[in-house]
């Protein structure tokens, strides 16, 4: 089995657009045979992405052989990259020119093929590809998806989106990251065409290019959202979109209400939709004509997908406003992690069920809302504490503070406030004993460059 | 406070930068001011001057000059 094996039935629907140029499907699966036909046989090989012609045709070239791509936002450091090698031992190296240093054995529009000594580990039958799933941190840990994965992923979202071959979307993502790349797959097996850029929504190259092609559609993160708002998206003059995506976090009610309204305005569809790497891409989405409605809701099960609730006692919860463990089925349910190339011949692990961390509740019309993430709750003497709200709590009184812990044991790390005070607002507003609350106090909160609290970096 | 004496004070604030290197900023020509900055820059005009700009004008907001141009189209004068 392999992905993309007969899009060039497409022939002369544009299939990629970059740099003012646009290749038709039949050139482009022909450009694509040339990466394949040098490696010549399944194995391991770093990509290193980028929304251009070179780093799309290795991906869709591989995908078709059989040859299984690691893939690396371009903006990774050396340091990690190297460490990443060792790990791995990828037999080759897709690359633009110079990223690394290596025998460069095939060159194509700005990228090479670098050829490196490895370790050859073997590869399970059905691994397709392998995506990271913790962004810039640079973790060996990389999702494990199969063909069959990407297929019934990229067929569901097809569905749902009603994505059409004379759909046109533009890059706003990494192709290394799960939402870009599922963007990627649902459009070319629907002999529809992709803009590549690396311009942001912000840059005037991005608002002419939807322009000049007619892109009518793009998706974007809750980051992308923000940014939007502050470009006052009302305004733009964009006719040609027919629909915007969200994913990659939760959009916020404020944000989701706002781009509801404003897209009902232009006669855009917004389709707010979950998911992880762990899940392919996605999971659920929300109906478009149900986002006013349903504001802040992650929507139903994509099509072949199914959701149930878990209790802490591991029981299928059934009614609606419980809060439980969210769990789901389908054939995009990916294999498993690795951490290193011995890895690779490992094979599912899951069996199609995934316990997605997070912690969600059914409204009566069968309509799911994340409540946080699991890692985020804490079992207080048989209470559930939702650490986040903690925080908000005593934000709320002016306490600046970062909340963890263990069961029974909430730990709460003050830049501001004492420890009797604290205790006792919180025990007030939780009915908790004081006992359960622990006041460390800390000059200032460990954060990441995107804002997040560091809650490993604490106490 | 002029309109001036305000306008330059956001550039001062958002990009930390002193009164003399205001002529010749522009994007990219600092650090601080890549694409995500200037929305931020635009974000702190709108409230210092209470105005709306329209996004095609935020999205060519591209030097501290043209921006001084840019804002004469709201009625904000230097």
């Amino acid at each position: 089995m392999t992905v993309f094996s007969n899009i060039e039935k497409y022939e002369s629907n544009t299939a990629v657009i970059f740099e003012d140029q646009q290749v038709d499907y039949a050139t482009f699966v022909a450009h694509t045979q040339k990466v394949a036909d040098v490696i010549g046989e399944r194995c391991l090989v770093f990509l290193v992405c980028s929304n251009t012609y070179a780093a799309l045709t290795g991906y869709v070239s591989f995908l078709r052989n059989r040859i299984v791509p690691l893939m690396i936002n371009h903006t990774m450091n050396p340091e990690m990259f190297e460490k990443l090698k060792e790990n791995y031992q990828p037999k080759y190296i897709w690359q633009p020119k110079g990223f690394s240093e290596g025998n460069s054995i095939y060159d194509f529009y700005g990228y090479e093929l670098i050829c490196c000594k490895g370790e050859d580990y073997p590869l399970v039958e059905d691994l397709a590809l392998l995506l990271t799933t913790s962004g810039s941190t640079g973790s060996p840990k990389y999702v494990k998806q199969s063909y069959k994965n990407i297929k019934a992923n990229a067929n569901s979202i097809i569905e749902y989106l009603d994505v059409r071959s004379s759909d046109r979307a533009i890059t706003t993502l990494p192709m290394s990251y799960t939402y870009g790349l599922s963007i990627i797959n649902t459009h070319l097996l629907q002999g529809a065409s992709i803009v590549l850029t690396e311009a942001t929504v912000m840059q005037r190259e991005f608002v002419n290019l939807i322009r000049k092609y007619n892109v009518n559609n793009f998706g974007g993160v809750p980051y992308t959202y923000e940014m939007l708002k502050k470009l006052h998206f009302e305004k733009l003059e964009l006719p040609s979109l027919r629909y915007i995506t969200q994913a990659g976090g939760k959009l916020g009610k404020e944000l989701h209400s706002e781009f509801a309204k404003i897209c009902n305005d232009k006669g855009m569809q917004l389709i707010v939709m979950y998911g992880q790497t762990e899940a392919t891409a996605r999971m659920s989405w929300l109906p478009w004509d149900k986002t006013v409605e349903k504001c802040g809701s992650i929507g139903i099960a994509i099509p072949g997908g199914r959701f149930s609730l878990i209790d802490v006692e591991g029981n299928e919860i059934q009614d609606s406003e419980i809060v439980g463990e969210l769990v789901y089925r389908g054939e995009n349910v990916t294999m498993g992690y690795a951490s290193s190339g011995e890895d690779l011949i490992l094979g599912d692990e899951r069996g199609g069920l995934l316990e997605t961390g997070d912690m969600a509740y059914m409204d009566a019309d069968g309509y799911y809302y994340i409540a946080g993430r699991k890692k985020r709750f804490l079992k207080v003497y048989g209470n559930r504490v939702n650490l986040d709200e903690v925080e908000n709590l005593l934000k709320e009184i002016g306490y600046e503070t970062a909340v963890a812990g263990e069961d029974n044991h909430v730990k709460i790390y003050a830049v501001n406030g004492s420890a009797e005070d604290i205790k006792g607002f919180l025990a007030q507003k939780t009915g908790l004993n004081m006992r359960a609350f622990e006041v460390l106090s800390i000059e200032r909160i460990p954060r990441s460059d995107s804002g997040k609290v560091l809650y490993s970096e604490l106490g | 406070m002029t309109n001036l004496e305000k306008y330059n004070e956001v550039f001062i604030r958002s990009f930390g930068v002193s009164e003399h290197e205001l002529e010749e900023l522009a994007y990219q020509s600092i650090e601080a001011w890549d694409s995500v900055g200037q929305v931020e820059l635009v974000v702190e005009l709108e409230k210092a001057f209470d105005v709306e700009m329209n996004p095609e004008d935020i999205i060519d907001f591209s030097s501290y000059k043209k921006g001084i141009e840019l804002l004469k189209k709201y009625d904000i004068v230097m």
